[in-house]
Parts: C-alpha cells; sequence; structure tokens
C-alpha cells in the first residue's frame, strides 16, 4: 500500500493499516448532550444552569492540549472534530481504526447519579455522532468511577455495541485502582474482554501530588506521570492481575520513559516486602510484560535517537507498547509520530500487532 | 526461603575501597535519656502527657507498620541494649570499620519535624542537634551531622541554621519530602535562601507526614506502596522546587534527594523539558530549561539503589544523570541498608566508582580528603 504522506518521508515509516490507540474527542458544549438525556436530567441541566464539564486536566486552550496547527475555534462542532481528525490522522497517514477517549469532567462530579447520568449521554452521543459518521473509529467506554456497580452497569449496557472496546478509567481516583473497591470493574472488563483504558487525568479528590496542591498546570501536567506510577503499583501489589489473570490494563498518556526503572525498583520491593502481599507470587515486571500494556504518546524523551533507542533496550519486551498519536494533543511536530530512534522490532509490533493482541474487539472486526 | 547462591559472589571488586555513606540513621537511645537534657520542663511534662503527634492517626505506630521491628536489620540492636543506630561504638564495629566508611552523613528521622505542634517542633528540632554534637560529632571524626529543622516554621528554621551554620559538626540542612506543601512552595524560600548564604546543601530524605495522602489517588493498602511512592513524592518534590522557581531564586542552592531511589531522574527532567517548552507563558518565571537547573543543583545518594537484571542498564541510567551527581549512601541501620561491596554490581571505570563512592560527597559537603 502507498503511504499518503509520500515515499520514506519519516523514520518511523508508515502507519497504513494501524491502530492509533488513543485520540481525543472533545464535548462542545453542555447542549450536545441534551438529547441524551432522560426528561429528569434535561430538565436539571436547564434548570441548575449546569455548565460544560470541562476538566481541569486539560484546559483545552493550553497549547500543549491542542497543536497549533489541529487547533479548532473553541466549542467545534463534531463535524468539525471530525474533518480535522480525518485530514490530518486517519486518512493522512492511513490509520485502520482509531480508539477515542472522551475527557469530559464526569467523574469530577460529587454526586454518583448525576455522573451516571451523564456517563449514559456521553456513550450514547458517542456512539451516535462519532461511530456512526466513521466506521474507522472505536471508542472507549465512559463510567462513573463514583460507584464501581454503576460502572458495571454501564459497561454491561454499552458493551453490547462492539465498537467500545475498552473501559475509560481515570489515574487518580477516589482511591488508589488496585483498592478492593473498584474490583467489580475489573471482573465485569475481563468478562466483557474489555481492557482497562488508565488515562491521565484526576477526579480531583486528592491533591495532584503527595505534597499537596501545585500551582502552574505545568506541575498538574508533570503529576500524571508519578500518578501512573503510584496506581500500577497499587493493582500489582494489591492482586488485580492475580485475581484477573486475563484483564489487560492500557495506560495511556504516561511519558513512558520512566517504566523501566520504575521496574527495578518496584521488583526490588517486592522482593523485600513480599511478605506483606502473598498473593503476588511472581515479579512485577513479570507482571506488567503479560499484563500491561502503555500508549507511545506524550514519550518522554529528548530528541537524541541514540537515547531512544537504549530506552528501548531497558523496556526490554517488543509487546509492551501499543502506538497512540494522542491527536490531537501538542505531542510532536509534522509527521514526527514517533520519537526517531525506536528499533525496527518494536515498530512492527506497536504499530497494529500489540494492539491486536491487546483489544479482542479489535481483533475479531480486523484480523485477517 | 532459599537464597540464590549467586547473590554472595557478587562481591565486587570495591569492597574495600573507601566510603562516604550519605545517609546514616543516628537514633537517640530514648526521648527521655538523650533529648530529655537539652529540653525546657515544659516539653519535657508535654512529651510525657500528650506526647509528639504528626499528622496521623496513631500516637507511636506508624500509619504503615514496618516490615520489621523499627524497620531496622535484625542484626544491627546493639549488644548494650538500646534502639539500632543508637550506640557509637556498635555503629564503628558494624559499620563503620568493616566498610570503611570515611565520611559519614547522619540524617536523623523521628517525627520531630512534622508535628501538628508546632512549638515542640521547633523545641525537638534544637534538642536534636544539640543530641548530634554531644553524643556523635564530637565524638567521631568520620561523622557529620544534618540540620534538623521545623520547616513547618520558617523563622525558626531560619534561626536553628545560623545556630549551627559554620560548625564543623554539620554539613546540610535536613528536610523531609512529605510536606504539607509542595517543597517549592514560597514558604519554604527563608530556609532556602539561609541554606544557600550559609553554603549548606538541602538534604531532602524521603518521608514525613504532610497530611496528604501519598498518592494522587488517595491513601494505598501497604507498608510496601508507602515505601515505593517514597521515588514519587520525590519527584513531585523536585519537579515543584523546579518550576516554582526555587533554583533560578537561588542559584547557589544545592539539593541533595536522599533515598527516594535516582533511576527515575532522566524521566522526569526529560518531561519538565518537554513541558517547559509548552507552558513558557505560564512559566516564564522559569527561564531555562528544567534539566539545566537540575544538572546543576541536584544531586541523589543511591540507596536503595535500583536492580535491574542487567546490571549495565542503572551504570546507563547514571550515565544520563552524570557520574558527579550521584553519592553512595548505606541507608544504616535501616533493614533496605545497601551493602558498599554489591550497590554497584556492573563493571565500572575507576573513576567513575571512585566520584560514587566517595570523590562526589567529599566535594559536595567540603570535606578535606584525609
Amino acid at each position: 500500500m502507498n503511504d499518503p504522506r509520500g515515499p520514506g518521508k519519516e523514520m518511523s515509516g508508515s502507519f497504513v493499516g494501524a491502530v492509533d490507540c488513543d485520540v481525543q474527542i472533545a464535548v462542545p458544549h453542555r447542549d450536545a448532550l441534551l438529547p441524551f438525556l432522560d426528561a429528569y436530567w434535561r430538565d436539571v441541566s436547564i434548570q441548575r444552569g449546569l455548565q460544560t464539564l470541562t476538566t481541569s486536566s486539560f484546559p483545552p486552550e493550553a497549547p500543549i492540549n491542542a497543536r497549533a496547527d489541529w487547533r479548532l475555534p473553541e466549542q467545534a462542532s463534531v463535524e468539525d472534530q471530525l474533518d480535522n481528525l480525518r485530514a490530518n490522522l486517519l486518512d493522512r497517514h492511513g490509520f485502520a481504526v482509531a480508539i477515542c477517549n472522551c475527557l469530559y469532567g464526569v467523574q469530577v462530579l460529587h454526586s454518583e447519579d448525576m455522573a451516571r447520568a451523564i456517563a449514559r449521554a456521553v456513550n450514547d452521543w458517542i456512539a451516535q455522532e462519532w461511530l456512526d459518521r466513521e466506521p474507522r473509529l472505536r471508542a472507549s467506554i465512559v463510567v462513573p468511577m463514583q460507584n464501581p456497580q454503576m460502572a458495571v452497569d454501564e459497561m454491561r449496557r454499552v458493551a453490547q455495541d462492539r465498537r467500545f472496546v475498552q473501559v475509560l478509567m481515570l489515574v487518580m481516583g477516589e482511591m488508589p485502582l488496585g483498592k478492593r473497591y473498584y474490583w467489580p470493574i475489573y471482573e465485569a472488563a475481563q468478562d466483557l474482554g474489555l481492557p482497562i483504558g488508565v488515562h491521565a487525568g484526576s477526579m480531583y479528590r486528592h491533591p495532584v501530588t503527595g505534597t499537596g496542591w501545585p500551582s502552574y498546570y505545568a506541575q498538574d501536567y508533570f503529576a500524571q506521570a508519578p500518578a501512573f506510577q503510584t496506581q500500577l503499583t497499587s493493582m500489582i501489589l494489591e492482586g488485580v492481575f492475580s485475581a484477573f489473570p486475563d484483564l489487560k490494563v492500557v495506560l495511556s498518556e504516561t511519558g513512558v520513559s520512566w517504566l523501566p526503572p520504575y521496574l527495578w525498583r518496584l521488583d526490588k520491593y517486592w522482593h523485600g516486602l513480599r511478605m506483606e502481599t502473598p498473593w503476588v507470587k511472581e515479579p512485577p515486571s513479570v507482571i506488567v510484560a503479560r499484563s500491561v500494556r502503555l500508549t507511545t504518546q506524550p514519550f518522554d524523551a529528548p530528541r537524541a535517537p541514540e537515547v531512544v533507542a537504549k530506552l528501548f533496550e531497558h523496556l526490554g519486551s517488543e509487546d509492551l507498547l501499543v502506538f497512540a498519536s494522542d491527536f490531537p494533543h501538542w505531542r510532536f511536530d509534522g509527521d514526527e509520530l514517533l520519537p526517531e530512534g525506536v528499533p525496527s522490532g518494536h515498530l512492527a509490533a506497536l504499530k497494529r500487532g500489540n494492539p491486536l493482541a491487546t483489544y479482542p474487539r479489535l481483533r475479531e472486526q480486523l484480523a485477517p | 526461603m532459599t537464597i540464590a547462591r549467586d547473590m554472595w559472589t557478587q562481591v565486587s571488586v570495591g569492597a574495600r575501597q573507601a566510603v562516604a555513606d550519605c545517609d546514616v540513621h543516628p537514633t537517640p537511645r530514648s526521648v527521655e535519656a538523650d533529648l530529655f537534657p537539652h529540653l525546657s520542663q515544659r516539653w519535657r511534662a508535654h512529651l510525657r502527657t500528650t506526647g509528639a503527634i504528626a499528622r496521623q492517626g496513631f500516637l507511636s505506630e506508624m500509619q504503615y507498620p514496618k516490615g520489621q521491628p523499627g524497620a531496622v536489620r535484625r542484626d544491627a540492636f546493639p549488644p548494650c541494649g538500646g534502639p539500632a543506630g543508637s550506640d557509637l561504638d556498635f555503629m564503628r564495629a558494624q559499620h563503620l570499620d568493616p566498610n570503611n566508611v570515611r565520611f559519614g552523613v547522619m540524617i536523623p528521622l523521628g517525627n520531630a519535624q512534622s508535628l501538628q505542634n508546632i512549638d515542640l517542633s521547633v523545641a525537638l528540632c534544637a534538642a536534636l542537634n544539640a543530641w548530634q554534637v554531644e553524643s556523635w560529632t564530637s565524638k567521631e571524626p568520620r561523622l557529620r551531622g544534618s540540620i534538623v529543622v521545623a520547616y513547618q516554621d520558617p523563622q525558626s528554621s531560619v534561626a536553628e541554621i545560623a545556630r549551627w551554620a559554620g560548625r564543623r559538626d554539620f554539613v546540610q540542612v535536613s528536610m523531609l519530602s512529605r510536606l504539607p506543601n509542595p517543597l517549592g512552595h514560597r514558604s519554604f524560600w527563608p530556609i532556602y535562601a539561609a541554606a544557600a548564604e550559609a553554603g549548606l546543601p538541602i538534604g531532602l530524605h524521603a518521608f514525613g507526614y504532610g497530611g496528604w495522602p501519598i498518592t494522587g489517588g488517595g491513601w494505598p493498602s501497604y507498608y510496601a506502596e508507602d515505601m515505593m511512592n517514597h521515588a514519587q513524592t520525590s519527584q513531585s518534590a523536585l519537579a515543584s522546587m523546579v518550576l516554582e522557581g526555587v533554583f533560578e531564586r537561588f542559584p547557589k542552592l544545592r539539593l541533595v534527594l536522599v533515598e527516594g531511589g535516582l533511576g527515575w531522574l532522566p524521566a522526569l527532567a526529560w518531561r519538565l523539558d518537554r513541558i517547559w517548552e509548552k507552558c513558557r507563558d505560564e512559566l516564564s518565571h522559569v527561564p531555562r530549561p528544567p534539566s539545566e537547573y537540575i544538572r546543576e543543583s541536584v544531586w541523589l545518594t543511591s540507596q536503595p539503589i535500583e536492580e535491574p537484571e542487567n546490571r549495565v542498564q542503572i551504570a546507563e541510567v547514571i550515565e544520563w544523570i552524570g557520574w558527579d551527581r550521584v553519592l553512595f549512601a548505606s541507608d544504616y541501620p535501616h533493614w533496605d541498608f545497601d551493602d558498599p561491596g554489591k550497590a554497584l554490581a556492573a563493571p565500572i571505570d575507576r573513576a567513575s566508582r571512585e566520584r560514587f563512592f566517595l570523590r562526589n560527597a567529599l566535594d559536595l559537603y567540603g570535606i578535606a580528603d584525609a
């Protein structure tokens, strides 16, 4: 197949037929959801003057959250967002499929009931406004993390539509993600063959750092990486992967490069303190290699191919990463979808093979 | 449990090399025996009746009960009685002499620095400093102290720094990583100004009670998580200091991150540089890339050093950090002690090894080569 960008344009090669595991779509305005709410919640939204639930994790006008040449006016319609996505990503690079994550601030609400109603509306809006319009799109199920039973109910309802291929959770929740409180979600996900997509973002129940509230958005952004580290530790040590051996967890927007030294440390502490969590029978690095995947953007590394290559050596397994552009967030310039220096074996695997191995529903739909 | 035989055959050529140990924990025999002589009648009475209450739910037990009594090596209790790390002679016999420690930086822990009663905190910190001189540095020239400050009260902290600065007994100012406010918060700036002025690095040791959960997603369950997550808290602390502009404002300030691991530093610096490029307006008070401030102003102690299966990889990470910025530490007498003979089990050139184990610490802390 021909690369629509022209021959041999980038070091990272062709993306024709590849899978993009993290593309952002935005609810343009509260009113977009009104048709998808029942009469009571429609009335509540209007009577109480409920505003658009844009989360503090992603101020849409911050430079990092919309690349300048992909930037649309505020409250851009679905049609405009879709044209942008097609022109700059799907058509331009020839992706087979892209998984949409909608980071509307559903999880930040304190009312479980309101969160359930709006999560349902968002999922139905995604299906009708996005998936019906563009056959290359898939989506994550938005769930009210405020109440795991409600989340399970929503997963079972939406999962009947097989274009929904994973469950979306935020990395910073009410309590650490390994806690048994969340296990009904993991049990249902395993049951339904849906990976759990843990995405950057917070419910803002706690300061985003272990030492209190920071001053700048840049600090909030930075804090996502340590948050992924603490939450992955929680999921491993609480025994999520022992209890649900077929569960896959995909970590999105992590920065990636912290993973190897983190696992070296965690393996060491597991070795020293495994009497505290005797249900964790293998070194954490072995569990991660089997059950956890990370999306590729943002990739925190210098613009130095030899360092990137070394980082991939430290990552080890070629099964670990799945490609994501994080469109339209500003993670790279031009067509540099991946940093220069990714070894060819990893490149081949992360574009299509790893996503298909990770997402059963993509496998059944795309595999030859 | 069977112990793999090769664990004991890894002892490297440098096992007997002279080392600087940048994290040694002395412990009072008891508050009554060692600190009461340095406390007023008011605080002695207060400690007897009410105790020292920190931002956690237990009076004496830790919020995450340790993996072993006192979190210390089971063989580190002095034969004469008392807690591990409370007897100088036994510390010499068990650690300083056999491990050829030429220079050791003491960091007293305990709760003194983060008590809810700030006046008590101030008094206990002052007592700990006097005790370090009386019981340790005046008797053992290899050991130097850290000025412990009640950082919730910057004014008293500055006074405590002034009280000891310039004395041979102390080589740094000690703070803990888990505080009610991020480390770059301007309430701490007077402490940084005083430390920079006195030429004393800030030694930021993992631990403390800031009152917040150690993760952005709430309180974890296990001691192992509390220990693991010190690495993430150290990252938050450093990111805060860089992005709040502390190093821009206090260019002479030197920061030593203690016991939070070191392998994460390159990824942190790369991430900060990337977000800095895209937030130049918000971060106009930080005119240079974060990695530059880090390269100039930050040192890390090694224990607990990350141990990849292929040990060469930790050396490759240190290459990215800079061999002039890493300091060996054992954490004696704690259970996760790193043995200097095994802490860097990779083929490393002599000059880098010498820097890691000794030279960097002597240079940083201004210790004349013995």
